[in-house]
């Protein structure tokens, strides 16, 4: 079946769209982050006049953003690391071994996927706040890395389900031990599953909010994303220039990141949704 | 046969992902379930009990109103706009070979963004009356008066919506574009032979066969809508005068501006039971899913 010219030309118009839609915010974003307040409200889609860089140093000052990235790579690695280290056996014996309460634990995740995050973060704070570790990012990380590990887990699971159970078997034959079989056999095989989980959590670590502004109180202890929000305290300034070119800052991170791996990002949002 | 080193051996390996998960999640959670029958006000040694007295306040309680029929917007502008929106898309891209990836890519970029940068772009620069587009699409002269969304109590939610949807919808795309290229290729070609036409193709042929992952994401999108709160706390804290409220921001203040721990977990319990249900087709959905 040949598609007609016309149906050919719609269907590229409504592409075009809705990349347009996509992008379109993201244009304002790179082309005001190079002008003056003034010239901004005079007009928000025009190109730079001349080329403002002083937006930046002020965005990076005001939001101190040297501390935030600190804080934030301290929150996404401690977080992804925590993860992969319990996300990885667990996966391993819900993917690949007949435990008998594996589907109890498979449900157990489930739910604890759809759980609101108001359902345990005032307990949560309250005993946080106890221990004096509120604005203590390792605490965050902790509690991150419990959001993200029913996913996780479940993923991780879905990467163990695809090792042939007889690579298992013939290890077994040769006398391996479970370690060994693990560290030789099976942790090899689902790299691919290791990047993808790391991959997903790194993303959600770095653009989390609802944790991340309850617990880390205190400037110091800001993530980018909490600088960059400071900028927009009421109070503090209108000078939308120097904002634009915050939100440049933290975009221009994740968009690299996400580019560059995004095959395993596609992996891991479409592993588990779609069966195969 | 499992032997019993085998069992252990499992529940250590098991331990770790569990231990964190309860610690986290479900104690607490045990924990609010309990206080929301509480008048705790989130540092007092003693929690008064208090029954169901919480419940009863805010079922009476006109912003609750306001938010359980925001929470229903929001559920239903995400199971209309982003699925077909990010339906057609990913039929679109079906048909493109070689563009797919990158048109993927693009589409993905919104998806990626920290809630916080994508609320205050839109704050800032699409949304504001005095630096943002409305304020230049004002400027024109021809003859439009847009005022600031976020400040109207009618479509302030729709508004704040519009902006979590731009995020999401191309999640949606890439799902169903997994799911679309799994169709089977000699069900696809009996169907060419006999002559079908797209909208043909599309409802007989590939719509029943990702129709199990539609009703997947369909369930996860009302689980989320009543979960909802990012945007709304960033873009509007529930302004103007309450009307942009959710369930999930209503918790939140009870709990932090007005120190009422009891209150606040008895809107988190309602929440949930709301995701509860909606959880449990989940559950059954992707189980269901696996078996088939």
């Amino acid at each position: 079946m040949k598609p007609k010219k016309w149906s050919l030309a719609l269907q590229w118009i409504l592409t075009v769209i809705m990349a347009f839609i996509s992008l379109f915010p993201l244009y304002l974003v790179l082309i005001n982050a190079f002008k003056t307040h003034a010239e901004i409200v005079a007009n928000p889609v025009a190109f730079p006049i001349e080329v403002y860089w002083q937006n930046f140093t002020t965005a990076w000052k005001t939001a101190d953003f040297g501390h935030g990235f600190l804080n934030s790579l301290r929150l996404v690695s401690v977080t992804a690391l925590i993860v992969l280290v319990a996300s990885l056996p667990a996966g391993y014996v819900l993917g690949m071994r007949k435990f008998r309460g594996n589907r109890i634990v498979q449900i157990y995740f489930l739910m604890a996927m759809t759980v609101p995050v108001q359902l345990f973060l005032f307990p949560l704070y309250a005993a946080l706040s106890k221990l004096g570790l509120i604005g203590n990012v390792y605490a965050v990380c902790f509690i991150i890395a419990a959001i993200n590990m029913p996913l996780s887990v479940m993923l991780m699971r879905t990467f163990f389900m695809r090792i042939p159970v007889t690579i298992e078997e013939a290890a077994r034959l040769d006398g391996a031990s479970t370690s060994q079989l693990l560290r030789y056999v099976i942790i090899p095989m689902v790299r691919p599953g290791i990047i993808t989980v790391a991959v997903l959590v790194v993303l959600n670590a770095w653009n989390e909010y609802l944790i991340s502004s309850t617990f880390l109180q205190g400037n110091e202890n800001f993530t980018v994303t909490l600088g960059y929000l400071s900028l927009n305290g009421g109070s503090v300034t209108h000078d939308q220039g120097m904002k634009m070119a915050g939100a440049l800052i933290i975009i221009v991170p994740i968009l690299i990141f996400f580019l560059s791996l995004q095959k395993y990002f596609v992996d891991g949002m479409t592993n588990g949704a779609v069966k195969e | 046969m499992v032997n019993r080193k085998g069992k252990i051996t499992d529940i250590v390996l098991l331990f770790p992902a569990l231990f964190i998960s309860i610690s986290v999640v479900l104690i607490p959670s045990i924990q609010t379930i309990y206080n929301s029958l509480t008048s705790w006000n989130g540092f007092a040694a003693e929690k008064t009990f208090i029954g169901f007295a919480n419940y009863l306040e805010i079922f009476e309680d006109r912003y609750f109103h306001i938010a359980i029929k925001n929470n229903i917007i929001w559920m239903l502008l995400f199971l209309t706009i982003p699925v077909c929106v990010g339906m057609g898309m990913a039929l679109l891209l079906l048909q493109r070979k070689r563009s797919r990836n990158f048109l993927q890519m693009i589409f993905l970029v919104p998806y990626v963004l920290a809630p916080v940068v994508t609320a205050m772009i839109f704050k800032n620069i699409i949304y504001s009356p005095t630096s943002g587009l409305i304020h230049f699409l004002n400027e024109l002269n021809v003859g439009l008066d847009l005022k600031n969304p976020l400040t109207s109590r009618e479509f302030g939610i729709i508004a704040v919506a519009a902006v979590d949807m731009w995020h999401f919808w191309s999640y949606l795309m890439i799902i169903y574009l997994a799911a679309l290229r799994q169709t089977p290729a000699d069900q696809l070609e009996a169907a060419r032979l006999d002559g079908a036409n797209f909208p043909q193709l599309f409802f007989h042929i590939y719509l029943p066969n990702i129709k199990p992952t539609v009703h997947l994401m369909s369930i996860m999108i009302v689980i989320f809508s009543f979960l909802a709160f990012d945007y709304v706390n960033l873009m509007t804290q529930g302004g103007p005068a309450h009307y942009t409220e959710l369930l999930a921001t209503l918790a939140y203040t009870s709990a932090f501006s007005e120190r009422k721990i009891g209150m606040a977990s008895a809107y988190s319990v309602i929440m949930s039971v709301f995701g509860l249900i909606a959880a449990f087709f989940y559950t059954k959905a992707s189980m269901k899913e696996e078996r088939d």
